[in-house]
């Protein structure tokens, strides 16, 4: 100890410690530094959210702005999320065809990829709601019945008590739920498209979300029951009063008539 | 000389020759409105030919015959057809198999009943045309005179007109006697009290979450949500429950404050999050068709709209009052109402003003 501390003065001190600092900071950094699978995300994130950039500039900026802060005709969209995205774009909505009371669901323009990359453009925008996984919207313990109570209290006043959708004002209505992939409809209710308010966890639950999805399912799908026969649309009294106008009482005129009409007579001979 | 002169002026052989009607020409009748009578009676193929008769008759028996078999069908399908039995049946769809079944067989009863008499009563029963005469309504003046003389003898004899005290009594006691009916009106229900104008809501109640059946906090209301609220204390398994929420039933939103137009509805917020009923003024039926960016509310049943961010303010539709404001505040992190209801909620009634 001594002999080292004789040398501290020696003109190659200096360069010791510093060759000795790079080696330890050096050591210390290989250690700690994040895995090279991780670098790997990174740069395929980031090379998303570039790829994403240009779409954006092309389809979306003249609307919501050059840096996605909105103008008089869209929306900013910093913080609304990748969930936001998937919805708008993967249902058609946006890019939006024209400007009108309600931008309505059309075929889909951008491919899944391309869908991706926007989306990951627009949620390094701002923190925002995410794609929700698979097992978040599958009806795996999801209780239907429940479901069908938070349906009926949170949604059935504007998309109707089986999902079939109904007007608002102005030429706004509330779509039909029908057919819709419940990836969207969990979208939907956490992002709050257009007019429609959003329902976040702290006012549904994610149990409750998959609740009403599963309800959705069992009483909107191909397989669905009607113990009760025809459903007519399930839109209640209005097609039912009509079904009933138009059938049931023509039915019952017909029947009159043929009751009231002239007995086929014998031929005169 | 003209021919319109009177006749009696007109010379025999100066009128005009009376024409023989040739064929086809109208001749006047001598009653232009003369009973044309019944036309000739027609048979039917039934009458005449016994072989169509007797398919009629087995037609109509054909039909009661199906009727009962029906019936049979109808009783066989309750005892054998399971309760939850679904199958599926083009156009209808997947639909239970007992309804359908018990639906087919009674109408087929019901139909073939009624088919097979009107089959009947058209083919077989006699179809000859009958006249009736109407008799005249009023009844001949021997026996109006009878019965106005036996109804002075009753008056006379009851002494309806000479003894005052038992007539004017009796039309008393006539008169008193529909009040019983009156009075149990009152058993209908209990006056309703200070009830229309009272909420479960008041100073220090908290907001619970009626989806998550927690209390609320502040963050987890995001601007353009919509979260339904109930009062703390009220749980879905009480008896009165839907008595109660169909008072207190209150919607959330959060609305941007600068974009809050009323002053006391700014005030009576906790940073943009507002409280109002979910129960519409008009009629009183739960509205909630909240669109985020307009921040209108539409009641589905006669499209009254309310402007949420300007102090529930009727914008459009037949309710007549705005929609009732609640009073939040935030205590330990929870929200709460700071007041109940400052004006009933719901529908107007009579004495509200």
């Amino acid at each position: 100890m001594k002999k080292l501390s004789a040398r501290r003065r020696h003109p190659l001190a200096a360069l010791v410690v510093l060759l000795f600092a790079l080696a330890v900071t050096g050591g210390l950094y290989a250690a700690f530094a994040p895995a090279d699978k991780a670098q790997a995300d990174d740069t395929a994130q980031s090379l998303a959210i570039k790829e994403g950039k240009k779409l954006y500039a092309v389809g979306c900026a003249s609307c919501h702005g050059t840096g996605g802060q909105g103008t008089s005709d869209g929306p900013s969209l910093v913080g609304v999320g990748a969930a936001a995205v998937d919805f708008q774009v993967g249902t058609g909505r946006m890019p939006a065809q024209q400007p009108g009371a309600q931008v309505p669901r059309k075929k889909p323009i951008y491919n899944n990829a391309q869908r991706e990359q926007l989306a990951a453009y627009v949620a390094s925008l701002g923190a925002g709601p995410t794609i929700p996984e698979k097992s978040q919207y599958n009806s795996e313990g999801a209780d239907i019945a429940k479901g069908g109570e938070l349906f009926r209290t949170n949604c059935a006043q504007c998309h109707n008590f089986t999902g079939k959708g109904g007007a608002l004002t102005d030429g706004k209505f509330a779509p039909t739920l029908e057919g819709v992939d419940p990836k969207h409809i969990y979208e939907a209710m956490e992002t709050g498209p257009q007019n429609m308010p959003s329902f976040g966890d702290g006012s549904l639950s994610k149990q409750n979300k998959k609740d009403i999805i599963a309800y959705l399912g069992a009483v909107n799908g191909d397989e669905s029951e009607s113990p009760g026969g025809l459903d007519l649309g399930g839109l209640g009294p209005v097609s039912e009063g009509l079904f009933g106008y138009i059938f049931g009482l023509g039915a019952l005129v017909a029947v009159a008539i043929w009751v009231a009409a002239r007995t086929t007579k014998a031929k005169k001979s | 000389m003209s021919e319109t002169g009177r006749h009696e002026d007109v010379p025999e052989e100066n009128l005009p020759v009376e024409r023989e009607a040739h064929e086809g020409a109208v001749t006047p009748a001598d009653d232009p409105f003369a009973d044309p009578g019944l036309p000739a009676h027609e048979h039917r193929k039934q009458d005449i030919d016994e072989r169509a008769a007797k398919r009629s008759e087995r037609t109509v028996a054909l039909l009661f015959l199906v009727s009962m078999i029906a019936t049979v069908a109808f009783i066989a399908a309750y005892v054998a057809i399971p309760i939850d039995k679904i199958v599926y049946i083009w156009p209808i769809g997947h639909i239970s198999a007992l309804n359908f079944a018990l639906g087919l067989t009674l109408g087929a009863a019901l139909f073939c009943i009624g088919a097979g008499a009107v089959h009947w009563a058209r083919t077989l029963m006699s179809d000859v045309e009958v006249a009736d005469d109407r008799h005249p309504i009023e009844a001949s003046p021997e026996v109006k005179a009878k019965v106005l003389a036996d109804f002075k003898v009753g008056a006379e004899e009851s002494g309806f007109g000479r003894r005052k005290l038992i007539r004017n009594t009796m039309f008393g006691a006539l008169a008193l006697v529909p009040l019983s009916g009156v009075v149990l009106l009152r058993d209908l229900g209990p006056l309703p009290g200070t009830k229309l104008r009272t909420t479960n809501w008041k100073k220090g109640v908290r907001l619970v979450n009626q989806s998550t059946n927690l209390p609320l906090r502040p963050e987890d209301i995001a601007v353009g949500s919509l979260t339904f609220a109930k009062p703390e204390g009220l749980e879905e398994d009480q008896e009165d429950f839907n008595e109660k929420i169909a008072k207190d039933a209150l919607m959330l939103v959060r609305i941007q404050p600068q974009n809050i137009k009323d002053k006391q509805e700014l005030a009576w917020s906790h940073e943009g999050i507002v409280a109002y009923s979910k129960i519409c003024t008009h009629v009183g039926c739960p509205i909630s068709l909240y669109e985020q960016q307009t921040h209108h509310v539409l009641c589905p049943c006669h499209q009254s709209t309310f402007d949420l961010s300007d102090g529930g303010r009727v914008i459009f539709g037949p309710a007549g009052h705005a929609l009732p404001q609640l009073h939040i505040t935030v205590k330990d992190g929870f929200l709460e109402a700071a007041s109940g209801f400052e004006e009933p909620v719901g529908p107007s009634f009579w004495e509200r003003g």
